[in-house]
C-alpha cells in the first residue's frame, strides 16, 4: 500500500555537487578534538588525564544513565582536557589528542557467533560499549532508543531518505558498503524482532537503489522502499506515516505507533561494533555547497575539526557567507570552525549569500502557503503571530510543541518570515511556563 | 572572513511578495484588455488613476507616519487595478481617486497594512463609492454608440427575467458592465493562470462557482433552470470577485477547509443578495461579508491534529 507524508517542499537538491568525486579520501588530523558529550543524555567522564599514550578505539570517557562512551579517533597523547567549541554552538568539555600519526589501534574483539545465538543483551551491550549513536542528526544512544522499543515493534525502519538538500553521505555509504547496512539491520532485527524490515531510500539515490538491489537476494528478509523525493520525508514522523500510514502522535516516540527507526549510517555502525568490533571513531561527511572548493564525501575520524576538512576539500571562497553543520534546513550555522566533527555530523555545508535570504521587514501575506506544506499540519502563520504576541493559551491550542523545525513553512513564505527561528522561541517559552 | 549565525533553514524558495503581485498584475491584463476594447481608452485612464491614486497614497501615508516605504512590495498597484476593475466606465476619476485612497488607507494602511487588513480594500472602496454616489456606480454606458446608459444584464436577473444579452456575448465581454467583469473568458484565463503559478488554489473560486451554480439551478426563477445558472454565473461581478477578490490573502482563509468553506459561504450569500437585497448585485457584499469570518473560519477548520485520533493503523 502508497501512502504519502503530508506537506513538504521540493528544494533544489544539488546532490551532485559532492557526488562528482568518486573516491572516498581519508583525511589524517594532527590533532583531535573528542567531546565528552556527542548524544542526548549525560555527559562522559573522561577516563583519561593529559599526558596519557592513548590509542585508537580506545575508550576514553563514559558515564551513567542516558550517555554511551567515546573512543579516541588516532592514537597519540592527551594534551587537554578543557572545554571546547562545539557544533551545539555551546563549548562542551573536551579530550584533545596529538595524532602520533602510528595509528595504533586496540585489537578488535569480534562477534563471530551466528546471530541466532546471540541475545539482545549481548547485542545491545556491544552496542553501547561500541558509543554507537544515531547518526542521522538526533544523536540519541542508540542502545536506549533499541531496549525502549524492545517488544513492542513490529516495522523496523533503516532511514536512507536524506532528504536534506546538498547531503550525499549515506547516498555514498549505499554505494559503497550496502552489505554492511543491510547486515546491520540483521542484527537489531535479531533484538527488536519486528516482522517487517524496510530500507526506505528516496528515488534520487539511483546508483545506490541499484546497489541495494544487487545485495538485496541475499537478505531476503529486508524489504527495499523507494519514495518519491520530496522533503521532509526523511523525518521521523513524516518517514514512518510514509511507509506504514501511521501517525505518531505529538509528543510520543514511534514506538508509540510499533515503529523503530534508524538512520542507515547507525546500521552499519553496528555492523562495525559487532561484527569487527571496531567502535564508533569514524564516519562519511560530506562537504559541500557553492562555497567550498572540491564538494565530495570524506571518511573522517570523530573529533577532525572542521578547518581541516575544509581544506582537504580545497578552501572556501571569500564570498562564504555561512558554514553550516548539517543540511541547509535544518543544519546549525557555525561561527567556529575549529568545531569538530561529532558522531551526528552528516554534513559541512558551506554557502554563499542565499538571494533569497530573510527580509529585512518580513510581511505575513496570509498567503497560507505555510499550512499547506507543513508536514504536521500546523499552521504556522498563526503560530508566528501568535508567538510574538507571547500568547500561550493560542500556542497550546496550535500545538506549537508539535513543530518538527523542518523548515518547509520558511523556505516557502513569500515574505520570508523567520518562522523557525520565533518556533524556537515560542516553545521555549511553552516550555517554561510548563515548567513552572 | 566573517560567518553569518542565524537560523535553519539557510535556503529558502524563489516565491517572493512583489513576484505574487507581479502575477496577479499579469493575470488581469486580458479583462483589463477586453475592458479597454469593449468599452473605449476611458476604461484605461480610469484604471491608470485608480492605480496612480493607490500607489501615490501609500506613499504619502508612510511619508506622513514616517514608516517603512512599502510600494515596492506591488500591493497598492494590484488594489488600484483591482478597484478600477469594479467600476463603470462612466466613473468620474475624482470617485475613483477616493476610492483608491479610501482603498489603502482606511481599510488597508490602518488596519496594519499589508496582510493585516480584515476586508479586501478593493471591494471595500467599491461599496463605499456605492453608498455616498450610488449614481456614479450604477449608471452604465450601453455599448451602442447612440445610447447614453443602459441596464446590465444583472438589471434584469434582479427581476425574474433572462437578460437580452447572448450567453456567448456575456461570455466573450460583448456586453455593458464594470470595466472587468465584461469577459468571463478574459477573467478565467487569468484565473487558469494564477492556479497555475501557484499564486491561487483553486478551492476559493470552485467553492464560490459552485456553489452559485448549485444554488441558482435549484432556485431558479425562471423556467429554464439551466440557462438560468448559466446566466447567473456570467453576469455582475461574479468571476471578478470569485477568482480575484475572494482570493484575497489578507481577506480569506488559510486552511484547505476554511478555504472551501468561505467560498461556499460567499456563494450562498451571494445568490440570497441578489434574489432579496436592495441592490441588483451581491459579490461585494457576500465577499465583504465573509471576509468578517476569515479568523473565525479559520480557527474552526484547523487541520486534524498529526498523530490524533488514528493513531495506530488497524491490522
Amino acid at each position: 500500500m502508497k501512502h504519502l507524508f503530508f506537506g513538504g517542499i521540493h528544494p533544489k537538491y544539488n546532490k551532485e555537487m559532492s557526488t562528482g568525486v568518486t573516491d572516498f579520501h581519508s583525511i589524517t588530523p594532527k590533532q583531535v578534538v573528542i567531546p565528552l558529550q556527542q548524544h542526548i543524555g549525560a555527559p562522559c567522564q573522561s577516563l583519561v588525564q593529559v599526558g596519557d599514550r592513548v590509542l585508537r578505539g580506545q575508550k576514553i570517557g563514559d558515564g551513567q544513565g542516558l550517555c554511551v562512551p567515546v573512543h579516541a579517533s588516532v592514537s597519540g597523547t592527551v594534551v587537554a582536557i578543557e572545554p571546547r567549541p562545539h557544533t551545539s554552538g555551546r563549548d562542551v568539555m573536551a579530550i584533545v589528542i596529538d595524532n602520533d600519526g602510528k595509528d595504533e589501534a586496540i585489537p578488535h574483539n569480534p562477534e563471530t557467533r551466528p546471530l541466532e545465538e546471540l541475545d539482545a543483551d549481548t547485542i545491545l551491550h556491544t552496542i553501547r560499549e561500541a558509543g554507537l549513536v544515531g547518526m542521522g542528526g538526533a544523536a540519541f544512544p542508540g542502545n536506549v532508543k533499541a531496549l525502549s522499543a524492545m517488544g513492542n515493534v513490529d516495522t523496523l525502519i533503516a532511514n536512507a531518505c536524506e532528504c536534506e538538500p546538498y547531503i550525499t553521505a549515506d547516498d555514498s555509504l549505499l554505494r559503497t558498503e550496502p552489505e554492511h547496512v543491510l547486515e546491520g539491520m540483521l542484527i537489531l532485527k535479531q533484538v527488536l524482532k519486528p516482522n517487517r524490515i524496510v530500507l526506505a531510500v528516496e528515488d534520487n539515490k539511483v546508483q545506490a537503489i541499484e546497489k541495494i538491489k544487487k545485495c538485496l537476494n541475499l537478505f531476503p528478509q529486508i524489504e527495499l522502499a523507494v519514495l518519491p523525493t520530496r522533503y521532509p520525508q526523511g523525518a521521523e514522523k513524516q518517514l514512518i506515516q510514509a511507509l506504514t500510514g501511521r501517525e505518531v502522535p505529538g509528543g510520543k516516540l514511534p514506538v508509540e505507533v510499533n515503529c523503530a527507526v534508524f538512520n542507515v549510517s547507525t546500521f552499519a555502525a553496528i555492523y562495525r561494533a559487532v561484527r569487527l568490533g571496531i567502535p564508533l571513531t569514524q564516519r562519511i561527511v560530506t562537504i559541500s555547497g557553492e562555497a567550498i572548493a572540491v564538494p565530495q564525501n570524506f571518511i573522517v575520524r570523530i573529533g577532525t575539526p572542521f578547518h581541516d576538512l575544509i581544506a582537504a576539500a580545497g578552501g572556501l571562497n571569500d564570498r562564504t557567507e555561512r558554514v553550516i553543520s548539517g543540511g541547509p534546513m535544518m543544519g546549525f550555522a557555525q561561527s567556529d570552525l575549529s568545531v569538530p566533527v561529532i558522531k551526528a555530523t552528516n554534513s559541512i555545508l558551506c554557502l554563499l549569500k542565499d538571494k533569497n535570504g530573510a527580509a529585512e521587514n518580513p510581511v505575513c501575506l496570509r498567503c497560507g502557503k505555510c499550512v499547506g506544506v507543513c508536514p504536521m499540519r500546523l499552521q504556522p502563520l498563526y503560530m508566528y503571530r501568535f508567538t510574538n504576541a507571547q500568547r500561550l493559551d493560542e500556542l497550546e491550542r496550535l500545538n506549537l510543541l508539535d513543530c518538527i523545525e523542518c523548515g518547509s513553512c520558511a523556505f516557502t513564505c513569500p515574505g520570508k518570515l523567520p518562522l523557525v527561528e520565533v518556533f524556537r522561541k515560542g516553545k521555549k517559552l511553552l516550555r517554561e511556563a510548563k515548567a513552572k | 572572513m566573517k560567518l553569518t549565525v542565524a537560523s535553519s533553514p539557510h535556503i529558502r524558495g524563489n516565491f517572493r511578495t512583489n513576484r505574487i503581485m507581479l502575477d496577479v498584475v499579469i493575470a488581469l491584463l486580458p479583462a483589463l484588455c477586453v475592458g479597454v476594447w469593449m468599452l473605449g481608452i476611458r476604461a484605461l485612464l480610469v484604471t491608470l488613476v485608480s492605480i496612480a491614486t493607490a500607489v501615490a497614497a501609500e506613499w504619502l501615508y508612510s511619508i506622513l507616519t514616517k514608516t517603512r516605504n512599502t510600494i515596492v512590495d506591488g500591493s497598492a498597484i494590484v488594489t488600484g487595478l483591482l478597484l478600477s476593475m469594479t467600476l463603470p466606465v462612466t466613473v468620474p476619476y475624482w470617485q475613483v481617486a477616493v476610492g483608491s485612497v479610501f482603498a489603502i488607507i482606511i481599510v488597508k494602511a490602518l488596519c496594519g497594512g499589508l496582510g493585516q487588513n480584515i476586508f479586501n480594500p478593493a471591494l471595500a472602496a467599491r461599496a463605499f463609492l456605492m453608498l455616498i454616489w450610488p449614481l456614479g456606480l450604477t449608471k452604465y454606458p450601453a455599448l451602442e454608440v447612440d445610447a447614453v446608459s443602459s441596464a446590465t444584464p444583472l438589471h434584469h436577473m434582479a427581476m425574474t427575467s433572462l437578460p437580452e444579452e447572448d450567453l456567448l456575448d456575456m461570455f466573450l465581454g460583448n456586453c455593458p458592465g464594470s470595466i472587468g467583469e465584461i469577459s468571463a473568458l478574459a477573467l478565467l484565463l487569468g484565473g487558469v493562470y494564477l492556479v497555475f503559478r501557484k499564486v491561487i488554489s483553486p478551492r476559493i473560486p470552485l467553492a464560490y462557482l459552485g456553489s452559485v451554480a448549485v444554488l441558482t439551478l435549484i432556485f431558479s426563477k425562471t423556467g429554464a433552470p439551466i440557462l438560468w445558472m448559466a446566466y447567473s454565473l456570467l453576469s455582475g461581478g461574479l468571476m471578478l470577485g470569485a477568482i480575484f477578490m475572494a482570493t484575497d490573502y489578507a481577506t480569506s482563509p488559510a486552511t484547505a477547509m476554511g478555504q472551501i468553506v468561505y467560498g461556499i459561504g460567499c456563494g450562498v450569500l451571494t445568490v440570497l443578495l441578489r434574489y432579496f437585497g436592495l441592490y441588483p448585485e451581491g459579490v461585494t457584499y457576500a465577499i465583504l461579508l465573509m471576509n468578517a469570518l476569515v479568523w473565525v473560519i479559520d480557527r474552526y477548520t484547523a487541520p486534524r491534529r498529526f498523530g490524533a485520533k488514528k493513531g495506530v493503523e488497524k491490522a
